[in-house]
């Protein structure tokens, strides 16, 4: 009887490991990207752009239309010679929307040895799915 | 002889079960703790597993709290219903780099019904043209034809059509009822 009470504990582990895992790992925040073609090489960190924060100031078709940013990550070959003639990131990094080329360490913030991808959860912890 | 290694095993054997349940509960209770101290809340960017720690821009940036956390909330994603946050205009994020640009919404509904089952799909252009230009999905993603482009849980699963953005910016796939939303017979 004893055993089985404690047998039965133990299948909590697996859910309880999960829990952890889904803790500890990466928790980047939905939507968030890693954009690391060149940076790396070029003997900087990766970018980290963060759709939260630019939705609050853009629509989606600001970027996605005007700008040309493809809707996939990574598939817009984005150089800083680019940015600073003004296209893609530079259409505002430019010091009169937003802060210039020169503040290299406020986009270059990621962690080294990421690899281009789109991060952030598909997770729900909300009644949608039931 | 082997009488009594079996009861030695069997009394071992209890005695291990008892540890590791007690190791169990004890991981079990940690593991509930941080759960429960990062669930429904935005992480600071240096715990993200993103940011490196390291790089000095990273106190000059905004946390995902200080922006996120006085609109309306949301149980996926971002935990932010970026739809209300716009129409209360909590938001108002520009529709053009430069200039007051007319934005084209569109009130129309598209009913999917080949959903297996499943309730029918009703997409509204409305909140999607709210943020969205109609060649971001026309004619690339999505033919204008009702109908024409064949649309499935899986080629959305591998991030094409809905799955563009449904999954990585926009709610994610768990919820299937904000899609779903129209009973076969209604």
């Amino acid at each position: 009887m004893q055993a089985t009470i404690h047998i039965t504990k133990l299948r909590l582990l697996p859910v309880a490991m999960l829990l952890l895992v889904g803790s500890a790992a990466v928790r980047a925040e939905f939507g968030d990207i890693v954009l690391n073609n060149v940076s790396e090489q070029q003997g900087m960190r990766p970018v980290i752009f963060q759709h939260w924060f630019h939705r609050i100031r853009f629509q989606c078709r600001v970027c996605h239309n005007e700008l040309k940013f493809e809707m996939r990550v990574g598939a817009t070959q984005v150089t800083m010679d680019q940015i600073s003639q003004g296209r893609f990131c530079g259409a505002c990094h430019n010091g009169e929307i937003a802060w210039t080329v020169e503040n290299c360490d406020l986009c270059h913030t990621g962690k080294p040895g990421l690899t281009t991808k789109i991060q952030g959860g598909h997770e729900t912890k909300g009644p949608g799915i039931w | 002889m082997r009488g009594s290694t079996i009861m030695w095993f069997a009394r071992d054997i209890n005695r291990i079960r008892r540890v590791f349940a007690g190791a169990g509960i004890a991981l079990l209770t940690v593991m509930f703790g941080v759960h429960l101290a990062y669930a429904g809340k935005w992480l600071p960017l240096n715990k993200d597993g993103l940011h490196d720690r390291r790089s000095p821009g990273l106190e000059l940036l905004q946390s995902p709290e200080a922006a996120l956390g006085s609109l309306p909330t949301d149980t996926a994603g971002n935990k932010v219903d970026w739809s209300r946050a716009m129409d209360e205009r909590l938001i108002k994020p520009r529709a053009a780099l430069a200039g007051d640009k007319t934005v084209q919404v569109l009130d129309l509904n598209i009913i999917m019904s080949d959903t297996a089952g499943h309730p029918n799909v009703l997409f509204p252009h409305k909140v999607h043209t709210q943020w969205l230009d109609c060649a971001n999905c026309h004619e690339s993603l999505f033919k204008s034809k009702t109908g024409a482009t064949p649309v499935s849980m899986g080629s959305i699963l591998r991030g094409e059509h809905c799955g563009v953005c449904h999954g990585a910016v926009a709610f994610p796939l768990t919820e299937c009822r904000r899609c779903h939303t129209l009973p076969h017979d209604s």
